[in-house]
């Protein structure tokens, strides 16, 4: 270490600051130096500690106490709750992308359903290809289109029986759908509750259209049975340990962006708009470009969620679509404490994993227990679990 | 009220007394031939940096502003005083875009119609404004505050890949100086005194470098010494940006305008009188509608 480290008075802001005394002086305007880097670091290195720990833990141990270790030892994982987890963090992924657009940039969003079962539907429709000629029909059509009398494949199915098609698909449609109902919906300068509503009304037209057979999506069924994945097979323990892991990498990549994305200058001008929208327009800013790309990126995000959640579970259908799911994504992300990354996957796991135990052993109360969360949450943690935890330690300190 | 006149044609070379002219305020008198259209660059050939004239705005019928026509001259530091309700508010309202004026023309400088551009657009070309109440983000610390002000590329994308370099450092710190808040830089906003949010929302249209400035009611709830140390502030900028200031504290305007700058006195939604502070003083209608006998 060539560089003198700087004692800095109370702040752990500035973090590889130029060489020489931090000037914090009162009283000697010209000498003071705010020495902030160029771009903050995307994570404090305890932080990055923390986040090597857990990916050795899961990317590493994980699997091999699920494929290697026997079956009757007590580090043995099942593949059932190896699956569930991988579920549990699609959620937390679809939790990430909703707490981007809700606690950074104020946009509630009541239809992000939509975007999660539009990814699932997209890498659907290859694993339904997939399936190939082993459906209760043997042909080559889905056994729903068989079903339903048809000959040929709908015009829009063309292509799925590439993987890489569905991957563009996965990301193509949430993304456009988002941008034009985003366009017109920021321009007219449609928010707070308003915004929700339209949302939740979207999300809720699509799932009629998904509901009908003639859409092509297997009407109320939705896509089931599938059998392969990239050629493999989908029900396979290693198949499902790479879901699994893959969906872990997910999580942790899109961490990382969405951190990237908040620590830069767009991510203070989003959280501006979030607190005073109308201040920062006569600062200049038109807010929306900034809302349209992170309504967008979310969009994306919550479609990649939708597509590693449905080989996993193995079904979709347009119930994805219901409003009540888009509202318990909301509940994670409040749970968890929006307008931060780390608070959104807590509540998507903390939640969910809740809402496993109670439906094993408790199906009665589960619901009981979810409107306790209701009240209790923003009753006492208005900033969720984690502006709770922050507050302890804030206390301790 | 011709003498009023030919004295404001000079103001622009007035206003200037420490010589710190930098704006272009006064060029216009060296600037020779026509020239074309610039985009983005606020034509000032012919004086006046903003100009209103006969504009109408009104509100389910009543009348905010009746055939207002004003103009302000390009590093003019305009005080601008009448009674509540006179239409100060909304004036400023349809000069940053907030309000569309029914009739009439706002334009910046020779080319820009006001009326024709939204607020963002509005505040790129270089107006600046503060709020009567003071308006700063509370979630976020006041170094950002400034930095979300500073002039720079307003696009998502920009925004996206911007650093904070040296120079964009030492001018929040300039400015962080000239508004006495560098020891509540990490700060959060939400956090200052009533008078510190003032001055750091003045910090924000600094790190703007607005050509025209909109203050309304910048004295108003601090103390008298901040007050008068508002004045020095805003005497200082001077001939780098015009000015127009809304305000009912007397004193406050008299250490703005000095003897021989401009007010404008406003009742019922149009100009009562125009001239020096001792003009209007001495003026029976502005006595009569404003400040009593």
């Amino acid at each position: 270490m060539s560089t003198p480290i700087s004692s800095t008075s109370g702040n752990s802001l500035p973090q590889g600051a130029p060489a020489g005394p931090p000037a914090t002086q009162p009283g000697t305007p010209s000498t003071f130096k705010l020495g902030l880097p160029s771009r903050p670091a995307l994570l404090s290195p305890a932080a990055w500690g923390g986040m090597i720990g857990v990916i050795i833990i899961v990317a590493i141990l994980v699997p091999i106490s699920a494929l290697w270790v026997p079956q009757d030892s007590i580090f043995h994982l099942s593949t059932y709750s190896i699956t569930l987890a991988g579920k549990l963090m699609c959620y937390a992924i679809a939790a990430l992308a909703l707490d981007l657009v809700w606690g950074y940039c104020g946009i509630l969003s009541l239809g992000h359903g939509l975007f999660f079962a539009l990814g699932g539907y997209a890498i659907g429709m290859y694993l339904m290809r997939q399936i190939g000629h082993d459906g209760s029909y043997g042909s080559d059509l889905p056994d729903f289109m068989v079903f339903l009398n048809w000959h040929t494949m709908p015009w829009y199915w063309t292509g799925t029986q590439h993987l890489l098609y569905a991957l563009v698909l996965m990301i193509v449609v949430p993304a456009v759908i988002a941008w034009v109902f985003g366009f017109f919906t920021f321009r007219s300068r449609v928010k707070g509750v308003y915004l929700s509503i339209i949302t939740q009304a979207l999300t809720y037209a699509a799932m009629l259209l998904f509901f009908r057979n003639e859409t092509g999506f297997g009407g109320n069924n939705g896509f089931t049975d599938f059998k392969r994945i990239a050629s493999l097979p989908i029900a396979a323990d290693s198949t499902r340990v790479g879901l699994f892991v893959l969906t872990f990498a997910v999580l942790v990549v899109s961490f990382l962006v969405l951190r990237l994305i908040v620590t830069s200058r767009l991510g203070r001008v989003v959280t501006a708009i979030r607190d005073g929208e109308s201040r920062l327009m006569f600062l200049g800013y038109s807010p929306l470009g900034y809302k349209l790309f992170v309504w967008t990126v979310s969009a994306i995000l919550c479609g990649i969620a939708g597509a590693l959640y449905v080989p996993q579970v193995g079904i979709i259908n347009p119930s994805e679509m219901s409003p009540g799911n888009s509202i318990e994504m909301a509940i994670w992300v409040a749970v968890g404490g929006r307008g931060t990354l780390i608070g959104p996957i807590v509540g998507a796991l903390a939640v969910n994993g809740a809402k496993s135990i109670f439906t094993n052993y408790f199906p009665e109360y589960w619901l009981f227990f979810l409107g306790a969360i209701f009240v209790v949450v923003p009753l006492l943690l208005p900033k969720g679990i984690v502006g709770l935890l922050a507050r302890k330690r804030h206390g301790g300190a | 009220m011709e003498n009023i006149k030919s004295s404001a044609s000079n103001l622009a070379v007035d206003a200037a007394p420490n010589g710190d002219v930098i704006s272009g305020a006064g060029s216009h008198l060296t600037s020779g031939l026509g020239h074309l259209v610039r985009a983005n660059e606020i034509d000032v050939s012919h004086g006046p940096i903003l100009y209103l004239e006969d504009v109408n705005v009104s509100f389910d019928g009543f009348k905010a502003l009746k055939s207002l026509s004003l103009s302000i001259d390009v590093g003019e530091l305009r005080c601008v005083i009448g009674p509540n309700g006179a239409g100060k508010t909304t004036m400023m309202d349809v000069i940053t875009g907030k309000t569309r004026a029914q009739s009439g023309k706002v334009f910046l400088g020779q080319t820009m119609d006001l009326r024709r551009m939204d607020e963002p657009t509005i505040a790129r070309a270089g107006i600046g404004r503060k709020f009567q109440k003071p308006t700063v983000f509370e979630q976020h610390p006041v170094w950002e505050n400034l930095e979300l002000a500073m002039k720079s590329d307003k696009r998502w994308f920009a925004a996206l890949r911007a650093k904070l370099d040296a120079a964009a450092q030492a001018r929040i710190e300039e400015v962080l100086s000239t508004i006495r808040l560098e020891d509540s830089a990490y700060r959060l906003a939400g956090e200052l005194s009533h008078g510190q949010k003032q001055r750091l929302e003045i910090g924000m249209l600094l790190m703007q470098q607005p050509q025209l400035l909109l203050l309304d009611e910048p004295a108003a709830g601090i103390t008298d010494d901040e007050t008068m140390e508002l004045a020095r502030l805003l005497n200082s900028l001077r001939g780098r940006c015009s000015m127009m200031v809304v305000e009912h504290d007397m004193d406050f305007v008299a250490a703005l305008s000095g003897e021989k700058g401009k007010v404008t006195v406003m009742a019922e939604g149009s100009v009562l009188a125009e001239g020096t502070l001792d003009q209007v003083k001495r003026d029976e209608r502005v006595i009569e509608s404003y400040l009593g006998r």
